[in-house]
């Protein structure tokens, strides 16, 4: 049988892992050998299976989705929702991401959280969320995708409230939680839409009904990916929603690089790869993603100049980075946006994995020397080189791939998208300002990356003179993963290495089957010979130059460790503060719902009309009625008689009529 | 099994059987001891709960109809007869209220400690009106039981409720009173105007049913007085500040039941009495346009005033508020999906918020506040609590693959195309479950521990677990594999649909919602 059929051991493998992993946190928690043992391994078990499947697809070329189905799940009237899982080209690039990097960071995890009292739980967690992003990319229908979508969202909660203690961490949680349902919110609405438009959810009918059924550009197909793409700003932190990724820093580091860089984030950019049609034929909203990937590209990479804690900037260049593979499948080059996506699984992970180790090692000198400093702050760090020699070069071939140097990953895939924004420009000349913001954000992204690197690993040391002594690289299973991560992140752009580096695009020939049919309407042309060889240069040049300008830029003065650090002012004040968006959003949207709960429906509404004029009034009126009555009642016969008599002649008079 | 049951006679004897096991319980209840009450209690429920599941292979699934319709006359000259049946939707809710009670006696194992056979006598009293009320084909026999449940709740309440009691349980009695004597006076000229034109006196069902159209011009009325009375039991806004004060106030059983049971009664009636008696005056364009609006509020405004209680049972008392208002929207939304959804929300409703209240119950038991900021950190010290609380939360919330999703998801969809702005307004709703769930979860489980007197909480016991183990189960099995339970309904739901719309049948609203793109 084929191995397709079995794509459902990838989800059981991580699924047995949380179970046993749960049972361990509730009963045995000190089992430390057992829990690392089963979480790498149920990891490593469904990266197995993912190869598997990869292999078959390979050898059998298949232009139709394989579906699996598992049993009956939603079934009501016309609507017959099976849980059932799609393997498909896309489907398996996206498996051999989540658990090839996946592994990789579970096998990290085993050394960063081997301290850490909650050890079974972070597995057991870490685990479900594998669970839930497997069944996000192999979902063949829109609500089995949701089961995962709100799953990883759950597991990212639980994940960045990890330490729980602290409240500012359990604030985090919930709000990434809360934003993404307002994402969800708009995944649901669009739901709704394609029910009714289309009577189907299955992804294979919706691409097969929806170039029938729905008018090009039209208000239905438009609504329906402006829904799904809000859902999307949720997910992958886009603007107006992005607000909750740098806060969900605040979780343990291999989360964030698991979570919120390598996969969960991501899930937007494969939403809208996996429902290519539909954008396809909506070019108002592509134009819409475009934007937005490209405004949330700058926007992000601005803040991300500014900040000091080594996680932060990690956090606003993922968000920066994701807004590039939003202007990617935006511009209808939605395998460049997937490419992206792969390289920068590799890259971004192998950073976040980088400034674990730093984070670790910074943590455990503070440690051992009883000093309250933030391990997290680049200002305490500086000459890290020296202590860390591994972490060091490994993160210069992720900073070399994100700024975008060749012959590195992060160039290829960036590239693309750039030169696929440019050629967009010739129909669509915004698309030109679209492709200027994404120069521009590459220009900011080697800055900050290159001012990471410099704050961090060159220069002066300025952790302390008692704690330099206790600087040292990680562990083997921290620094393997990074190795491998490091090579990946070099070699990556192999992957779909164009034709002017020699290569055959292979990852381009490999998704045909899933982006063909998009083609028809959204097609491309991709700039060749001359105008390709200047966006390369340039894009080259831009890269190099912001690398320089950051190295120099930070090395030319001397920094203060934080605890000595003069508060900033003026414009880097407002960047520092990510322009004041938080407390935007909680002076115009949070504080006004509390209060309009509070005052106006509980204690207005509830409270004062319904039960204190309404229900209570009721009460009184007939208090007040029996109070009357009860005068009536005067003991006087005379008086009685009176009114029986007066009630005798109305009850005649009506009789005789 | 099938054979097995049909080899004993079940399908003839069950549905009396269930009515009078908790009745002829109450007797060696009363005799005996104090002590043993809840012992006996207990096995007569579970006892009831066994029997009840036979009733899930009895009935035919295939069929839509009332099933199992037995009918003993009682006062002929007035044409009342004690008549029971089931179908399709009742069978859930049978099962569903045959569920929560022994482990609502469970739950008052050791909060109740004063008057224990009396307490105990009245939640068997209570299961006969509920079952009653789901069973009953005959409306006066309907109408005795729906006061029958009436009153054991008042007691509930009003004994061994908390310290505002008196005034919850009036306010509890007089809301539902108002509207159910509404109700008889509607019965009454139902019967009345059917009579005359048919020149046959009957209060059964499936007659007055079939004779319906003959209430003419007094249809507006009666549709009023039932709807009143069944808006008020729901609640729909702005009938529902009994709501809150009765949850607070009763014990915990009394808010299980309440919850997970009670307030189905008055969804159910619509389902059952109020909409297919009077389809051309419910399914109107006004009418339906006043529920729907009517629900949306529900959702919304219980969401969010969900969110600024500071009394955790408050919240969750406003939260069911919202989850019913999405039942309303199923209904009206008049599709297969929604009603099929309704129902869900309906059984799903049961399991998390009867979990909620009854997590909450055994906190309380513990420190004996339900004020929010009491809490604070106490996933440290009692993690298995704390998980299973974030479960039910979770499910109350909606997250695909547990139960709360799966009816939410089938209303909203079903309901799209009938009414798309109300539902994308009702879709809000799932943010401020979300905010008013998680924000609470935060500060009860979550955050420092910094109350000292929560260092000293014990986990759940095992009794406790037992508790909570099944309903657990239930969460994830239903949001996992609804299928058979949606299919058992499923005949039934569509027969609703036949009844109240002349035009069913024809597919909906996709040709409506699609007609202007379609491309020559």
């Amino acid at each position: 049988m084929a191995i397709s059929h079995w794509v459902w051991l990838a989800v059981a493998f991580p699924l047995a892992g949380f179970l046993a992993n749960g049972a361990l946190a509730l009963r045995r928690p000190q089992a430390r050998g057992l829990v690392s043992l089963i979480g790498p391994g149920a990891l490593l078990a469904a990266f197995a299976v993912s190869v598997g499947v990869f292999l078959e697809l390979l050898r059998e070329a298949p232009h139709a989705p394989t579906i699996v189905r598992l049993w009956s799940w939603l079934p009501a009237g016309r609507l017959q929702i099976d849980l059932a899982f799609q393997v498909d080209q896309l489907a398996a690039v996206m498996l051999l991401v989540v658990t090839g990097v996946g592994s990789l960071i579970h096998i990290f995890s085993v050394g960063y959280m081997k301290e850490d009292p909650g050890y079974a739980r972070y597995f057991a967690y870490l685990n479900l969320f594998v669970v839930f992003m497997l069944v996000l990319v192999l979902g063949s229908s829109f609500p089995v995708l949701f089961i995962g979508w709100e799953g990883v969202g759950l597991c990212s909660y639980l994940l960045i409230g990890f330490w729980f203690n602290d409240k500012a961490n359990a604030d985090a949680g919930k709000k990434a939680f809360i934003m993404n349902r307002i994402g969800d919110f708009g995944f649901l609405v669009a739901m709704f839409i394609i029910w009714s438009a289309l009577g189907t959810l299955e992804f294979a009918e919706v691409a097969a009904r929806a170039p029938r059924m729905l008018t090009q550009n039209g208000a239905v197909v438009t609504l329906i990916t402006l829904f799904l793409f809000l859902g999307c700003t949720g997910k992958s932190a886009q603007i107006p929603l992005y607000t909750w990724l740098p806060d969900a820093m605040a979780g343990p580091t291999p989360v964030s690089a698991l979570i919120h860089a390598a996969t969960m984030v991501t899930a937007g950019v494969y939403l809208i790869a996996r429902t290519n049609v539909l954008f396809a034929l909506a070019p108002t909203t592509s134009t819409i993603v475009a934007g937005i990937g490209a405004l949330t590209a700058l926007f992000a990479a601005t803040i991300g100049l500014r900040q000091y804690d080594i996680k932060k900037v990690l956090a606003y260049s993922t968000v920066s980075q994701l807004g590039y593979m939003f202007l990617g499948v935006g511009t209808g080059a939605y395998v460049s946006g997937v490419f992206h996506l792969v390289t920068h699984a590799f890259f971004k992970a192998l950073l976040f994995l980088g400034a674990g180790s730093v984070i670790y090692a910074m943590h455990h000198a503070y440690h051992v020397t009883h000093s309250h400093d933030d391990a997290q702050d680049m200002r305490n760090m500086g000459g890290l080189r020296r202590y860390m020699p591994i972490t060091f070069w490994l993160m210069m071939i992720a900073t070399l791939a994100i700024s975008g140097i060749p012959p590195f990953s992060g160039f290829f895939s960036k590239d693309e998208i750039l030169a696929a924004a440019f050629a967009r420009g010739e129909t669509q000349p915004v698309y030109y300002l679209f492709y200027a913001m994404g120069v521009l954000a590459a220009l900011l992204t080697a800055f900050y990356m290159a001012r990471l690197m410099a704050m961090t690993f060159l220069g002066q040391n300025r952790t302390g003179e008692k704690e330099r002594a206790h600087l040292h690289e990680a562990p083997w299973t921290m620094t393997g993963p990074l190795v491998v991560l490091g090579v990946l992140s070099a070699l990556g752009g192999a992957l779909n290495l164009p034709p002017f580096a020699a290569g055959s695009a292979a990852l381009e020939h490999w998704l045909e089957p899933v982006t063909a049919p998009a083609a028809q309407f959204f097609g491309l042309q991709m700039p060749h010979g001359s105008v390709e060889y200047f966006l390369v240069g340039a894009a080259v040049v831009v890269g190099a130059l912001g690398l320089v300008a950051g190295f120099r830029a930070t090395l030319g003065r001397p920094i203060a460790p934080a605890r000595v650090a003069l508060p900033e002012t003026g414009f880097a004040r407002v960047l520092s503060r990510k322009y004041f968006v938080d407390e935007f959003y909680d002076a115009v949207v949070v504080r006004p719902l509390v209060w309009l709960s509070r005052a106006v429906l509980w204690k207005g509404v509830d409270q004062g009309v319904v039960d204190g004029a309404a229900v209570n009034g009721t009460a009184k009126l007939s208090q007040g009625l029996g109070w009357l009555g009860s005068r009536l009642q005067t003991g006087q016969v005379g008086m009685y008689v009176v009114f029986f008599l007066v009630g005798v002649l109305w009850i005649l008079r009506a009789v005789i009529r | 099994m099938t054979q097995l049951l049909e080899s004993t006679g079940f399908g003839q004897w069950i549905l009396h059987v269930l009515i009078l096991l908790p009745l002829l319980g109450v007797v060696p209840l009363l005799l005996g001891p104090e002590s043993s009450a809840k012992r006996t209690a207990l096995a007569v429920t579970i006892l009831e709960f066994v029997l009840s599941v036979g009733l899930w292979w009895a009935l035919d699934p295939a069929l839509g109809g009332l099933q199992l319709v037995s009918d003993t006359p009682w006062i002929r000259s007035w044409g009342i007869s004690y008549r029971v049946g089931i179908d399709g939707i009742s069978l859930v809710m049978v099962l569903l209220t045959t569920a929560m009670m022994p482990l609502s006696v469970l739950a008052s194992w050791h909060s109740i400690v004063k008057q224990e056979r009396a307490f105990y006598a009245l939640l068997l009293a209570l299961l006969t009106g509920l079952l009653g009320v789901f069973i009953a084909l005959d409306l006066f026999v309907f109408y005795i039981f729906f006061e029958l449940m009436l009153i054991p709740m008042y007691f509930i309440i009003g004994i061994w409720g908390g310290a505002n009691r008196l005034y919850a349980a009036i306010k509890f009695f007089i809301y539902t009173m108002a509207g159910s004597l509404l109700m008889l006076v509607a019965i009454v000229v139902m019967v009345w105007k059917v009579s005359e034109a048919t020149g046959l006196m009957s209060f059964s069902y499936e007659f007055l049913l079939r004779n319906s159209a003959a209430v003419g011009s007094s249809a507006p009325w009666l549709f009023a007085a039932f709807a009143l009375a069944f808006a008020i039991k729901v609640p729909i806004f702005p009938f529902h500040t009994w709501l809150p004060d009765a949850h607070v106030e009763a014990p915990t059983a009394g808010s299980v039941l309440l919850a997970a049971v009670m307030l189905k009664i008055g969804t159910y009636g619509f389902l059952r009495f109020a909409v297919p008696f009077f389809p051309q005056v419910a399914l109107s364009p006004g009418v339906s346009r006043l529920i729907v609006v009517l629900a949306v509020i529900g959702i919304i405004y219980g969401a969010l005033v969900a969110m600024v209680q500071p009394d955790i049972k408050k919240l969750v008392a406003y939260s069911s508020v919202s989850h019913l208002g999405f039942v309303m929207l199923g209904i009206w939304g008049g599709t297969v999906e929604s009603v099929q959804g309704a129902l869900m929300v309906m059984i799903s409703h049961g399991f998390s918020t009867g979990a909620l209240f009854l997590l909450i119950g055994m906190i309380y038991e513990r420190r004996h506040t339900r004020m929010i900021d009491a809490y604070g950190g106490i996933a440290r010290v009692v993690p298995i609590f704390s998980l299973i609380f974030t479960v039910v939360a979770l499910s109350s919330i909606g997250l695909p693959g547990l139960n709360g999703f799966v009816g939410e998801f089938l209303v909203l969809l079903g309901a799209f195309p009938a009414y798309p702005w109300a539902t994308v307004i009702a879709t809000t709703g799932v943010i401020f479950a979300a905010a008013y769930l998680l924000w609470a979860l935060q500060r009860m489980i979550f955050n420092p521990l910094d109350n000292p007197e929560n260092q000293r909480l014990t986990d759940l016991t095992r009794r406790e677990l037992a508790i909570m183990l099944p309903l657990l189960l239930g969460i994830i099995w239903l949001g996992l594999y609804p299928a058979p339970v949606l299919r058992r309904m499923e005949p039934s739901t569509q027969r609703y649909l036949q009844m109240v719309q002349p035009r069913v049948g024809a597919p909906s609203s996709i040709e409506v919602g699609s007609a202007a793109e379609v491309r020559p």
